[in-house]
Order: structure tokens, then sequence, then C-alpha cells
């Protein structure tokens, strides 16, 4: 009888990228939402458009480039960062905003490097800085939790308001949106108020603002799924939190009037999100497993040091970017030593 | 219990060794026809010693080289040599090659045998000629020669002997049946082993799962009254039945990059070898049958056959049964290191320790290739702590000189990084093709340099017969004027 030879080994794979990809995917539903729950379906409609671009933008950009499109397709990955990018716009975001960055993250970031595995820089926050860059006004305008505003936005007003631009008459732009926690511990400080005072405002919750801290808690427990899938690894999440919480810990004991507190950090913002879905972006992350810990301290130092004395309120796209450039050099620096090698 | 170390990386994989474990050894029936591959191994050709039409008694040497590396081939039942002629041999090329085919006689008649009646009064060279003549080599699947094994060089002391039982490789269960039928052989050649090596200290290693073998093999040793062999149990992780990776798990030691296990005082030899040293020595049989598992879903009853070295595959597959309507492919050894046959009938060699026929749904049959994501998985896996992905990218792009950098000739080609990439990139063929591409590069650098010295040495014998030539033609001119000299100074004289 005759067969078919191939070369070893045999066994079926026991992972693929498809379903990676899916997972990421499926983890970051509580994160959404709790996101939906605190700020309304703008951010679903802001998923639709930018999975919707991208995937447009990665079929004609596959055709082009010759290569098979359906099968790449479904790999997800421009799904994915389609959605980190959907879910780091302000919710109100008009469509065109979410567009133009899921166009510019699938496009410019990733194929213009070759398409998946080639990109240096994670594409949805290249995407993510670009519009931040080019449409400052746009890109900070963050709606106030459902429970703290007085508008009650129907489904219809969301469809005018992210197509349209059009807010219902009897509400004016200033009475829907509000500063995130992030930004007003910014502002206030700046006004010479305390950071104790400032967390009497009525948008602090618990720990970290009304609202987001359960999107973070959200993401948290998606990120916490992902580990124990090993679909990630601990290193570079650990590493992240650890680098964010060692600096502000520091800061905090030095003076905390000045600065805030440690759980306040590790859950404002997009820490979360980056820690366990952006961060971890494997393609533009160090591989090595001592490097990818170097490089998760590194983002979470970043983080920090943009946050209190930079020039923006969150910094996880810049902290990330920042990361990526030194990714190679971490992995050059932290290679293991190869079984019965001196070192 | 003795304390085990472990690894970097290795993969816990579906066992599937239930199919066969608890099976019987069964003796294959003796086969229509012999065949006998005269490549031992690549580079090691054998000179038949047999003609077409001689008759043949088991046990009788029909093929040996004077290659050190070679071993002599036994004929394993009587019979007539039918032919000597290619035949496609069990080989990842699946190329055809020399064979020696016996059409057997029924009457499977072997030469008397030797035996030695005392072991231990055997001086250790003795012992290891008789095991070369014997034809034993590494029955864990390398097939080395176990007499070159077993002379290390007086230059590397020698304290520890292992006798691997660990049958990583998902399906394959013959060693541990054996393990379970003939503990007393198995224990007894490994003191033979011990005492050609004169080492004090011997391991029997096998898998966690391995309860009966465990059993059977600690009362082996008991009733031997012979301290110096224990038995342990170590943890079932692939690839931990490598040589590195198991003196690793049972002493701590690293074996040397490059360098040997003599190097760090141990000699690894697989169960079923030492089984075969205490036939050879103490029954005076040379190597002309083995056990061999015949498993997976593509065969109708999966078994443990002790069958004779050069049985067609075709023959053990038909006394299973025949294969199932599923069967997909023909694999010589297990799904991560061995290698698909394209027909079954091909014969087993001595190093043949499994025929899987797979069904489809057991090998990977459409891999969907995608582009690296660098999830750096299968640096985690690997069992050497090589960085596979780097690895990956310069053995495609062709950069042989990084590959090395990235200690290339390191990888064992275990398969653990191709089994959980993501992307189901065929890394070990990169690595196999790269490998391959250096030995070639470094041979052909090797030719030119030869080719290179003697053009040189061509060129310098030129300009010294020029020379040779300038300078014999000048002495003549000098005494040509000397002479004309003497002959004015003559006439002016005169």
């Amino acid at each position: 009888m005759k067969f078919s030879t191939v070369m070893s080994p045999h066994l079926q794979p026991v992972n693929s990228v498809d379903r990676v990809m899916l997972q990421v995917l499926l983890a970051l539903i509580p994160g959404i939402a709790a996101m939906t729950w605190f700020f309304g379906i703008g951010v679903l409609i802001n998923i639709a458009l930018a999975v919707i671009a991208a995937l447009l933008a990665e079929a004609s950009i596959l055709g082009l480039r010759g290569r098979p499109i359906s099968a790449t397709l479904k790999d997800l990955s421009a799904v994915v960062t389609a959605v980190l990018l959907a879910i780091s716009l302000p919710v109100i975001a008009p469509w065109w905003i979410t567009v133009v960055g899921s166009l510019f993250a699938i496009v410019i970031a990733k194929h213009l490097y070759g398409g998946l595995g080639y990109n240096p820089f994670n594409p949805a926050m290249v995407g993510y800085v670009f519009l931040l860059v080019s449409f400052p006004m746009q890109m900070t305008a963050w709606l106030a939790p459902v429970e703290l505003s007085s508008v009650a936005l129907t489904e219809i007003d969301w469809l005018k308001l992210i197509f349209l631009e059009q807010l219902p008459d009897s509400v004016n732009f200033d009475a829907v949106t509000m500063a995130t926690p992030l930004d007003s511990v910014r502002t206030q400080l700046g006004l010479g108020r305390s950071v104790p005072e400032i967390q009497t405002d009525s948008a602090f919750g618990f720990i970290a603002g009304k609202g987001w801290e359960w999107v973070a808690g959200g993401y948290l427990l998606g990120g916490l799924w992902l580990l124990w899938r090993k679909i990630i690894g601990w290193q570079i999440p650990i590493g992240l939190l650890l680098g964010l919480g060692l600096f502000a810990s520091i800061c905090y004991a030095i003076d905390s009037n000045q600065f805030a507190l440690p759980s306040f950090h590790l859950l404002a913002g997009a820490t979360m999100l980056g820690a366990f879905f952006i961060a971890t972006d494997p393609v533009t992350a160090a591989t090595s497993v001592n490097g990818r810990i170097i490089y998760g301290l590194l983002i979470g130092s970043l983080v920090y040091i943009i946050r209190v004395w930079g020039g923006y309120p969150d910094a996880m796209a810049f902290a990330v970017l920042l990361g990526n450039l030194t990714a190679p050099a971490i992995d050059y620096f932290t290679q293991p030593r190869v079984f019965g090698q001196k070192t | 219990m003795l304390k085990t170390w472990r690894f970097h990386g290795g993969l816990r994989l579906p066992a599937h060794k239930h199919l066969s474990a608890h099976r019987p050894i069964v003796n294959a029936e003796l086969p229509k026809q012999l065949i006998y591959p005269l490549q031992q191994r690549p580079g090691v050709q054998l000179k038949p010693t047999v003609v077409p039409g001689e008759t043949v008694l088991r046990g009788q040497i029909i093929a040996d080289s004077d290659h050190f590396l070679a071993t002599p081939l036994h004929a394993a039942s009587s019979g007539t040599v039918k032919a000597i002629e290619d035949r496609i041999i069990p080989h990842p090329s699946g190329l055809s090659d020399q064979c020696i085919i016996i059409d057997t006689d029924g009457r499977d008649e072997a030469l008397t045998s030797e035996r030695v009646a005392d072991y231990r009064l055997e001086p250790a060279s003795s012992l290891r000629t008789k095991i070369r003549q014997a034809g034993i080599v590494g029955l864990g699947g390398a097939a080395f020669p176990t007499s070159i094994k077993l002379n290390p060089g007086p230059q590397r002391h020698i304290d520890t002997l292992i006798l691997n039982g660990a049958e990583c490789e998902p399906y394959i269960t013959c060693d541990n049946v054996l393990m379970q039928a003939e503990p007393d052989v198995v224990v007894q050649g490994a003191l033979i082993l011990m005492h050609a090596l004169q080492v004090g200290n011997g391991i029997i290693a096998v898998e966690d799962h391995m309860t009966e073998a465990f059993q059977a093999l600690s009362s082996a040793i008991e009733q031997s009254k012979d301290l110096r062999l224990t038995v342990i149990k170590i943890p079932a992780l692939y690839p931990t039945g490598g040589e590195k990776q198991l003196i690793r798990v049972v002493t701590g030691k690293e074996t040397p990059s490059g360098g040997i296990p003599a190097d760090v005082g141990v000699i690894c030899q697989n169960v079923g070898t030492a089984a075969a040293v205490y036939n050879a020595i103490c029954r005076g049989l040379p190597l002309t049958e083995r056990v061999v598992t015949v498993t997976g879903q593509g065969v109708k009853q999966q078994q443990n056959m002790r069958a004779r070295i050069g049985t067609p595959i075709s023959d053990l597959i038909k006394q299973c049964g025949g294969y199932q309507d599923t069967v997909e492919r023909l694999i010589m050894g297990g799904p991560m290191m061995g290698f698909a046959l394209p027909e079954d009938d091909i014969p087993i060699i001595k190093a043949t320790n499994c025929i899987l026929a797979a069904a489809g749904s057991e090998v990977a049959t459409s891999k969907e290739t995608r582009p690296c994501i660098r999830c750096g998985d299968c640096a985690k896996a690997c069992p050497v702590d090589l960085l596979p992905q780097q690895l990956y990218w310069h053995s495609r792009a062709g950069n042989l000189e990084k590959c090395k950098d990235f200690s290339l000739f390191d990888c064992i080609e275990c398969g653990c990084c191709e089994v959980v990439c993501p992307s189901q990139i065929p890394l070990v063929q990169y690595y196999r093709a790269a490998k391959s591409k250096t030995i070639a590069k470094a041979k052909e650098a090797e030719k030119a340099a030869i080719a290179k010295r003697r053009h040189d040495f061509l060129l310098e014998r030129k300009a010294r017969e020029q020379a040779e030539r300038a300078e014999r033609s000048r002495r003549k001119k000098e005494a040509l004027a000397k002479l004309k000299a003497a002959e004015t100074a003559t006439e002016g004289a005169e």
C-alpha cells in the first residue's frame, strides 16, 4: 500500500493564530460590556465602524499586494486591531475619527510594514496616536458616565451624535462630556488642589473614577482569563503593573498630596487594557522571557512618567510605542543560555 | 526515591499509549521474505558477505564493513539469498538502495551459538568485541553501535550507566512491555553493561506512568541482589527520553554542547539494547529480532510484536488485522520524530521501535501556515533553550552564519516548537534544510580548499622547476664561459 510522506513532527499543532485572536476578542467582552453599561452604546457603534473599516482596508490592501484575502481575513488579527482601537477612542467620537484611525492602523502601521507579524509598532496604538495628535479636540471629548449625566441618550440620539455630530436640541455639548479622572487629577493639581481634595469630587468612585474602575475591572477579568488559558504570558502584564505600581508607590510615599494612590493609577485610564491586551501584542513586544519582564516594567514606568510629568493625561499608547522601539534591543540582550553551552 | 532534575521547556503530549501498553508481546510469524538494507546509517555502507543463491542460517553474518561505525548484519532466519538489489529503504528520503533479499525456508535453522559462561570473568574488550559481533546497536531509535559507546576512551572517567526506559514519544510502548515481560533480562543486561564499563552505579529510568514496569524491574533487581542498580520514575515530559535530556533529569548534569554523555561521566543505553546485550553474551544470540509496537487508529489491532529484523511492515500489519479505512500515514518511529514511509513493503530495521499507522484524525494533514506572530511559544517549549524564532528567520533568509550564532546545531529536531506554533510554520523543516545547507557548504569549502592547495602546489612546483632550469642553464653557461676563457688563455699562452 502506498502512503503520502511528509516530514515530522506528525502530531497536529495544538494552537492556531485564529484561535489566539478569537480568544483575545472573547476576553475583551467583560470590559466592553462595562463600558457599554457606564457610557452607553456608542462604544458598540465605534467597534462596528472600526471593524468594517479595518476588514475592508485589509481586504483591499491584500488584493493590491496579491496575497490570499479570505484566508488572511480569517486570522482575525485585523478585527483585534480594530476593536482595540475602537475601545480606546472617546465613545462620542464622530464616525470619521474611528474610520480614519482604523484605516491608518491597518494600511500604514500594519501592511506598509509587511502585514501580520512584520509590523514593528502596535497598529492600534499607531492609529490612536495618529488621531490624538491630528484631532486633539475630538479625541479628548469624553462622555460622563451615565450615572453622572443628566442626559439620557436614546439609540437614535447615539446614531445622530456619531454620524451627524448632532446632539438632541435640548442638550449642549458640555452637559454630556466630562474630564476623565486622570485628566481631572492633572488639571486640578495644576490649580493647586491636593489629590485627597480632588478625589472627593463626584466623578470619583471607589478607587479610580465612577464607571472607569468597573471598565478596568472588566479588562482585568478578561486578562486573567487569557493568562489562565495561556494565550498570554504573565511577564508583560505583571511587569507593566509592577513598573507602574512601584513608581506610583514611591511617589505616593514621598508626597501623598501631590501624587495619587497606586491603586488609582492601576485602575484608571487604559492601565488594565494596556497591560493585558495592548502591551501583550506578541508581534511588537520583546520575545524572550526575561526580556518581556523588562519590557513590561519599562512600559509601566513610562506610563507613570508621562501621566505625571508628561503632556498627556493617559499615556498607554505612547508608552507602548516607545516600548516597541526597545523590543529588538531587549531581545538581543536577554538571550537565554543554550543547554550545554557556557554563557 | 532519587531526586530528579528538570530541563527547560518540553511538552506534555497526549500519550495514546493505552492502545498497546497493556497488550502482551506477540511473536510475529516468520515472513516469507526478509529484506536487509546495506546502508546502516548515512555514510556507513555494509558489504555483503553472501552471494545470491547462497543458503544462510539464522544468526549468520550476511554483511559487514571495516567502517568504525559499522556493525555486522545477521540473517534472522534460514533460507536462500534471492538477490542483492535496489529496494526502497526505511529512510526519511524515501530513496532506494542496495538490499539483501532472503527467501526464508520456514525451517528457521540457526547457527550453533557460543555463550559466555560467566561474563564477570571476561575483560571489557572481549565483551565489546562480542557485542559488536552480535550486531548490537542502540535500539532506542538512533542505532549507534553499542560497542563504540562502551569504549569512551581512557581520558573520560565514567561513573554512571543510565538505562533509558523513558519512552517519551506518544504511542510507543515496546520498551514498556519488554520491561514488564522480561525484567530479568533487562537487569542482567544492565549488569553486563556495568561490568563492561567498570562502573559502580546503574540507574534504570522509566516514566512515572509505567507502574508495572517499575515494579517488575524493582523485584528483578531485588532478586539479583545487586545494590549498584536502581530504578527510578521520572516525569513523563517529552523529550525526556532524549539522551542529553534524560541525563539532565536523572543526574542534574548538562552534557556540553557538541560533546557526548561520556564527557560528564555518563553512558546511556536503551533498555532494549541491554536485553539484546544479555541475549548476545549469555545466550549467544546475535541481534536478529526486536520488539516493535504496531499502533495507531489506522490499524485494526494495536499490539507489541517480537519481529525478525528484516520483516516487511506489510506482514506485521496483516497480522494486526490489516488497516482501517481511515489510515492516512505510515510512520516509522513516533509521531514527533518518526518519518513517514511511502509504502509498506519496507522492512523493519534494528532501529525500528514503532510502526504507527495513523488515521487522518491523528496527524496534521493540512496545516494553515500563517506569518510568525513572534509569540515566543516555541522558545518556551524548546528543551535546548534555543530561540527557534530567530533560527526560523535566519534559516528562511538563508543566513547560515547567523543560524550558527543561534546554535542551530544544538537543535535536536524534537519538534516541540513546531507543535506549539500557532502560525503552524514547519519550523523543523527549515532547521533541517539549514543544517544540510551548512554541511554541504562546509564540504564544498573543504573541497575548494583542497583544490586551492593543489593549485598553489602546482604553481609552486612550476616556479621551482623554472628556477631550477634557469639555475642549470646559468651554471652551464658559466661552465662554458669558463671553458672558453680557459681555452683562450691556453691559446694566448701558446
